[in-house]
């Protein structure tokens, strides 16, 4: 399969985090999955004219393009044209680039939040007018329609994440490579399933200070960060405390809070991102699914029967009282 | 007298183009372009303070920590509070980490690769590079990163996850760390060192790093010319690899790993004329006759706005070009070691100057340095009473300054806050310095004026020693703009 990745209005982070894939060393892995890259920004040979004829070569169908990824968002200011970034060496605006390879392609994957839906490049006031490949924020239709399809009939896939996991873009593409990746697969904002089906409060570590309403009031705290800190963890779509980054890693294990970075509205929040708003005692917002008058019961009566040892372990940096120890009978 | 246009270059992260001005085969002129605006410090005005550690790192995806240090420590002051020794340490380790991470990439991934390139097919060397180094296929590549993904498993403990963290916080750091997560870190060091002892050089890290001066690393190089260390040596030295690039701008550190003894591992300086001179940061001005924004021509980080503007006739870059008291200055692994007063590297920089070989020579051994110096810091631990952060009370100046050392050089962040939002964020990063366009004066910034004179070969199109030179400042176009 030849894949070309292309980079626009974003850090280079989504790449430096895929090439830490731990299954399988890229090179590697690339061969196994049959890959031939035409072009990756931070892992191929050729440069200028030789890349230039690469891409013209593809935009006249002289070579196939089976997978496309826009690492970035799209930039289309100012006013439409694009001059904000310009293809290095040519007059051509990325973004035209960009919709051409689009067209030319099987599969479209817009890797990481600044691709799928305009992300942090798209935070206000967006001077570049940055959007998404095929989102704006949470709209559908940007650079590409609402109802762009590629050619091999799916919306553009939009592995959001900032960054993203080295394994959802192995992943997304091995499901690809055995040609079992669908539209029913992909979730209402076309992110693949298996990964934003997940919170992240899935299987964090927290867990048991959440369950008791133990709270951290800072960094470095081992509490539960919903309550104060402004984690998001209950209501983030990724698996990101089941899928452990760089080894055994996570947000939340790394003692700060989620902020939901594969959501659309990733880059647009109003408030502190590490805060809790709050409307006189009570945070405002509420986990997925969760009725409002149930959860401030359950908070209530769950903050009433905390165990000494999470109150005092929530706001402390090591654990200072451990768990007892209970025998069975025998 | 002909011209022509490079781009778009690969293995430099970011868009970089590079217009030449050639004649009699030898490049006599060079404008370098980036060719990306994001518009980073205007998101940032307005926001709460704090907000500056979830954008900073987001500037860019290799130097991520880096920013977030910088970002950090500009709060840090903001707020009147130094971080706890452990919560140093830790900040150490993490900025180690991924300024190591960095080289080894720039080695294996970004640079090496131009010599398996096929104009060198009939070089005694050339098959030999070509298996270890060729992109996408080379084998001691393929096994760089299997290290360098191992290496990054201590940021999963460190910082969560690299890159984008928020462990790094003003305070010092967001996640405490027992002594049995330590050992654990001490195997990933561990694993970086064997990679190095047995791919990169064939020896004892201790062992290249007692070398004095380039004769010891010639004989060096010939007990271990199978090394891909060995080999590069070989490669520079039928390339004459010290001869090209040259940059005759000062050498700038910002100083970097603050200690608990209140020293830095390595010094802030200047390197101006093969003497050692103070760096004084009000010195640094910022000069945008040649870029594509509007306001004052020439002003202090404090008063620059980033406001784009694409009809001045003058611009050919989204970059600014900063200068110190108005020269230009280099920043990077030489710089560091210079300043350092690292025995080989000064040797070299004392024989060649500034050019390629002087600057990767100076980036490998860094590397080296840097992995024996995370072990050592990892042996000694933290301590176990002692706290890993400290809380910010209130804002107590309206001015703070971060200036660090990023993997490819000084980076700096100068924040002014007003009524807890951010009044105004400016940032500097090391490949600005490396890559400004003219100033003023006209004066070329150090990468055009290392093209100066740069040799080509017959019919070259994208002419290859360009691309040494251009990567042998391991370049980082998303943090220059930003």
């Amino acid at each position: 399969m030849n894949i070309l990745w292309f980079q626009s209005g974003g850090c280079s982070g989504c790449t430096l985090s895929f090439l830490g894939l731990e299954e399988m060393d890229l090179i590697e892995w690339s061969r196994s999955m049959q890959l031939n890259w035409l072009w990756h920004p931070s892992l191929t040979e050729h440069s200028g004219s030789e890349t230039q004829a690469m891409l013209d070569a593809v935009l006249k169908d002289e070579i196939k393009l089976d997978i496309f990824c826009l690492e970035g968002s799209v930039i289309m200011g100012p006013n439409g044209s694009g001059r904000f970034h310009m293809l290095a060496g040519t007059e051509t605006p990325a973004k035209e680039l960009i919709e051409r390879l689009s067209e030319k392609a099987d599969y479209v994957l817009a890797i990481g939040t600044c691709a799928a839906f305009g992300g942090i490049t798209a935070s206000p006031p967006n001077t570049v007018e940055a959007t998404g490949l095929q989102y704006d924020q949470n709209f559908a239709g940007s650079l590409l329609p609402a109802n762009f399809k590629s050619r091999a009939g799916l919306p553009v896939i939009n592995i959001s994440g900032c960054p993203v996991h080295p394994g959802w873009v192995a992943e997304t593409i091995g499901l690809i490579r055995f040609q079992k990746l669908k539209t029913e697969h992909l979730d209402p904002y076309n992110r693949p399933r298996f990964y934003a089906d997940k919170l992240v409060h899935h299987g964090c570590s927290r867990n048991e200070y959440y369950e008791y309403k133990a709270s951290a009031v800072k960094p470095s705290d081992l509490g539960c960060m919903m309550e104060h800190m402004g984690c998001v963890g209950t209501v983030a779509h990724a698996d990101c405390n089941e899928r452990p980054w760089n080894g055994n890693g996570s947000c939340t294990k790394g003692g700060y809070p989620c902020v939901d970075c594969t959501s659309p509205d990733f880059g647009h929040l109003n408030h502190s991102y590490q805060e809790t708003p709050k409307i006189g005692n009570i945070p405002v917002g509420l986990p997925s699914d969760m009725p409002k008058a149930w959860f401030i019961a359950l908070s209530t009566l769950a903050k009433s029967a905390t165990p000494k040892r999470l109150k005092v372990n929530a706001t402390a940096e090591r654990i200072e009282i451990s768990p007892e120890i209970k025998r069975k009978k025998l | 007298m002909s011209r022509i246009l490079v781009g778009p270059f690969n293995r430099v992260e970011g868009d970089l183009e590079v217009q030449l001005e050639i004649e009699a085969q030898k490049v006599t002129s060079a404008r370098v372009n980036s060719t990306l605006f994001r518009g980073f410090e205007s998101m940032l005005q307005g926001r709460p303070p704090s907000d500056a550690l979830v954008y900073a790192p987001r500037i860019c995806g290799i130097c991520s920590v880096s920013q977030s240090v910088a970002a950090a420590q500009a709060l840090s002051q903001i707020y009147g509070i130094t971080p706890p020794e452990n919560g140093q340490r830790a900040i150490n380790l993490m900025l180690a980490n991924e300024n190591a991470a960095d080289l080894l990439t720039h080695f294996y991934l970004f640079f090496m690769p131009d010599f398996a390139r096929g104009i060198y097919k009939d070089r005694p060397w050339f098959a030999e590079s070509q298996k270890r180094f060729k992109a996408m296929q080379g084998l001691s590549s393929a096994r760089a990163i299997e290290a360098r993904s191992h290496w990054l498993k201590m940021m999963g403990t460190l910082a969560g996850h690299w890159p984008h963290t928020l462990a790094i916080q003003p305070g010092g750091c967001s996640r405490s760390l027992n002594d049995a997560e330590v050992m654990q870190m001490l195997l990933y060091a561990q694993k970086l060192r064997h990679f190095l002892e047995t791919v990169l050089l064939h020896d004892r890290l201790e062992n290249f790093l007692s070398l004095e001066n380039e004769t010891d690393l010639q004989s060096w190089q010939q007990q271990h010319a199978d090394s891909d260390l060995g080999l590069f040596l070989s490669i520079a030295a039928d390339l004459a690899l010290h001869e090209l690039g040259k940059s005759d701008a000062l050498l700038m550190s910002y100083g970097s790993f603050p200690e608990s003894d209140g020293q830095r591992l390595i010094p802030s300086g200047v390197y101006r004329n093969g003497e050692f001179q103070l760096l004084n940061p009000s010195h640094i001005q910022e000069d945008i006759s040649h870029a594509n924004y509007q306001g004052d021509l020439h002003s202090s980080p404090w008063h620059q706005a980033q406001t784009p503007h694409l009809d001045n006739p003058d611009a050919y870059s989204w970059c600014k070009a900063p200068r110190l008291k108005g020269e230009v200055a280099e920043t990077g692994s030489l710089a560091r070691q210079v300043m350092a007063k690292q025995p080989l590297i000064l040797n070299l920089m004392q024989r060649y100057g500034s050019c390629v070989y002087s600057r990767i020579l100076a980036r490998t051994l860094e590397l080296v340095k840097l992995t024996v110096q995370v072990e050592s810091w990892l042996q000694q631990g933290f301590s176990e009473t002692g706290h890993f952060f400290t809380e910010p009370g209130d804002i107590v100046h309206q001015r703070g300054v971060g200036l660090i050392e990023a993997a490819r050089g000084s980076l700096g962040h100068w924040l002014e806050v007003k009524n807890n939002r951010i009044y105004s964020y400016q940032i500097i990063a090391p490949t600005t310095w490396n890559f400004s366009p003219r100033d003023q004066q006209n004066t070329p910034g150090a990468l055009e004026k290392a093209l100066e004179n740069t040799p080509l070969y017959d019919g070259e199109t994208d002419p290859v020693n360009v691309q040494h030179i251009v990567r042998s400042f391991d370049p980082c176009m998303v943090c220059t703009v930003h």
